[in-house]
C-alpha cells in the first residue's frame, strides 16, 4: 500500500517526505568521534547513520605493487540498523557496497600508497577502511563514500618504533591528495532522484552511483537496480551526479 | 589473569587515570538514536562506548525456534573493527559468541517473556570503541533498550565490573587494568530484589576479595542504576 503510493508519488515528481527529486536530506558530518582509530567518521544523512573507523596496520606489499602500501575497505551491515539485516559474513550487498567506496577511493588516488611504503617489497603499512552501517533508511553508498573520505582525511598515523606500531603516539596525517565524494542517482519512470530513503530504494527502478573527485573526473561508476537504463538516461544521470557532488562536497 | 607490566597501576592510592580504587569513571547514558529499532541506547562508562538496539518482540523463524508459551531473546554482541588499538576482524569470535551468550542469560530473568509467546527479542550490542568492561555497558544500554521497546521487565539489569590490581580492590576496569589485572569479576543485577544474573570472574581471588568486591559492586551499582532511570525518564519527558 504504502509501496504503492510512493511509487505513484515519484511517478508524478514528487515526493512522501515533500523533498524535491534532487535534494538531499539534512547532511551532518562529525570527525574524530573513535579514539580507539586512527581516523574516523559518523555520517548522517536523514535517518541513515553510518561510521567508519581507519586502522594502519604493517603488512607484506602486493607482488605487482611492492612500492605501495596497501587498502582495504569493509562493510557490516550489522543487525542493529535495520531490521532486514542479518546476522552472519557480509552479503552480497554489503560487500557491493564496500567495493564501491573502495574504487572510488582507489581510483582518485585518494590516499597516496607510495608514501606508505617502509621497505619495498617487504613492509607497507595497510590502511582498513571499515564501514558500520548504525542505522539504514536508504542511500548507504553515498553516506559510505562521504563517511570514509571525511574519516581518511582527518587521518594520523601511529609511529613506528623498531618495526612496531606505537598505537597510543599518532605522529603525521595520513597522506591524502584527492577527495572523491559518491552521488547515487535512482532512477523511476523517466524521473532522476537523489538521496532516496529506504522506502524509495524499494520501488526504485535502477540506481547509478558515481564517485566524482574535485576536480569534477569521474573515478568510478556502479549501476544497480534490475532494470536497464538507455544511453540518455545515463547521460543525464552523470550530469546530475556530478551537479550534486559539488554539493555534498561542502561537508568535507 | 592479565599479562605481567612494570607500569604501576596503582600510585599513591589513585588509578591510571586518576580514579580512587572504587570510583566508576564517569557515566552517559542516552536513550534512543537507531530509528529503525524498536529500542535503543547509547551508555559511555569512560571510553568505553557501546550502543544496543532492540527488534522485537516480533515473528519468529524458523519456526521450530519457536516457543509456544513464551518468546525466546537472541543476544549478539559485536566489536567494530576500529574498536580496539589493534583491528579486529570482522565476525563472532569465540569470545564474542560467549559474551554473547551470557548477556542474553543476564537480560532474560528481568524479561516477562510469557506475554509473547511464539516471537523472539533481538538484542544487538555494537561495542564502538573499547576500553575496558565492555560486556558490563552492553548490559546496562541492552537493558535500556529493552526498556526503550517497551518489553515488560520487572526490572532493569544493571551491570558492573570488578577486579584487582597492584593488590588493591578495584571497581570499573578501563582497557590497561583489564589486560594486567589480577583479577577481572562483571557482575549483572537486578536491583530491586538484588538478585544476580551475570556471575563470571577470572584471576586470583580469596573469598573474602570476592565478597568484597561483589560489595562494591552493589554500591556503584546504585548510582550506575540512577543513571538508567535518570536516562529513560529523559527520552520519555520529551
Amino acid at each position: 500500500m504504502r509501496a504503492d503510493y510512493i511509487l505513484k508519488l515519484l511517478e508524478n515528481g514528487e515526493r512522501i517526505d515533500r523533498r524535491k527529486l534532487d535534494e538531499f536530506r539534512e547532511i551532518k558530518v562529525e570527525t574524530g568521534i573513535i579514539k580507539k582509530a586512527e581516523g574516523s567518521a559518523r555520517v548522517k544523512i536523514g535517518n541513515t547513520d553510518v561510521i567508519v573507523g581507519i586502522k594502519m596496520n604493517l603488512g607484506a606489499p602486493f607482488p605487482d605493487v611492492p612500492d605501495m602500501g596497501v587498502l582495504k575497505t569493509g562493510a557490516e551491515f550489522v543487525p542493529i540498523a535495520s531490521p532486514d539485516f542479518d546476522t552472519g559474513p557480509p552479503g552480497e550487498d554489503a560487500t557491493e557496497l564496500a567495493r564501491i567506496v573502495d574504487r572510488g577511493i582507489r581510483e582518485s588516488e585518494c590516499i597516496d600508497l607510495e608514501k606508505l611504503c617502509i621497505k619495498e617489497g617487504e613492509r607497507v603499512w595497510e590502511v582498513y577502511v571499515d564501514i558500520h552501517i548504525i542505522n539504514h533508511d536508504g542511500n548507504l553508498i553515498d553516506a559510505s563514500a562521504l563517511a570514509s573520505v571525511a574519516a581518511l582525511k582527518t587521518s594520523k598515523m601511529p609511529e613506528l618504533k623498531e618495526d612496531k606500531i606505537v598505537r597510543d603516539k599518532l605522529v603525521k596525517k595520513l597522506p591524502v591528495n584527492h577527495v572523491p565524494v559518491a552521488v547515487t542517482v535512482g532512477e523511476i519512470s523517466n524521473n532522476f532522484i537523489i538521496d532516496p530513503i529506504k522506502e524509495e530504494e524499494d520501488v526504485l527502478n535502477s540506481r547509478l552511483s558515481i564517485a566524482v573527485t574535485e576536480e569534477g573526473k569521474i573515478c568510478a561508476m556502479q549501476k544497480g537496480g534490475n532494470c536497464a537504463l538507455s544511453m540518455e538516461e545515463v547521460e543525464k544521470m552523470i550530469d546530475l551526479a556530478v551537479k550534486k557532488s559539488k554539493e555534498i562536497r561542502k561537508f568535507l | 589473569m592479565g599479562m605481567k607490566t612494570e607500569e604501576k597501576l596503582i600510585v599513591k592510592g589513585k588509578r591510571l587515570d586518576g580514579r580512587k580504587p572504587d570510583e566508576i569513571r564517569e557515566i552517559e547514558m542516552k536513550v534512543g538514536g537507531i530509528p529503525n529499532a524498536n529500542g535503543s541506547a547509547q551508555v559511555k562508562f569512560g571510553d568505553t562506548v557501546v550502543i544496543a538496539g532492540v527488534y522485537g518482540p516480533r515473528p519468529l523463524f524458523p519456526k521450530h525456534l519457536q516457543r509456544s508459551d513464551r518468546a525466546i531473546i537472541q543476544c549478539r554482541y559485536n566489536m567494530a573493527p576500529f574498536s580496539v588499538e589493534d583491528r579486529a576482524r570482522p565476525g563472532p569470535s569465540r569470545r564474542s559468541i560467549e559474551i554473547s551468550k551470557v548477556t542474553r542469560l543476564a537480560l532474560e530473568p528481568a524479561l516477562f517473556l510469557e506475554d509473547y509467546p511464539e516471537t523472539v527479542v533481538d538484542v544487538y550490542i555494537e561495542v564502538l570503541q573499547a576500553d575496558g568492561s565492555t560486556r558490563v555497558t552492553g548490559i546496562n544500554a541492552a537493558s535500556l533498550a529493552l526498556a526503550d521497546a517497551g518489553v515488560p521487565m520487572n526490572d532493569l539489569v544493571v551491570a558492573v565490573s570488578g577486579g584487582k590490581v597492584d593488590n588493591t580492590i578495584i571497581i570499573d576496569l578501563c582497557g590497561k587494568e583489564d589486560n594486567y589485572s589480577l583479577a577481572d569479576m562483571p557482575v549483572a543485577y537486578m536491583p530491586r530484589k538484588k538478585e544476580i544474573t551475570l556471575f563470571q570472574m577470572d584471576g586470583g581471588l580469596t573469598s573474602e576479595e570476592v565478597k568484597q568486591i561483589i560489595k562494591n559492586i552493589l554500591k556503584s551499582g546504585e548510582k550506575v542504576y540512577e543513571k538508567q532511570k535518570e536516562a529513560l525518564k529523559k527520552k520519555y519527558a520529551e
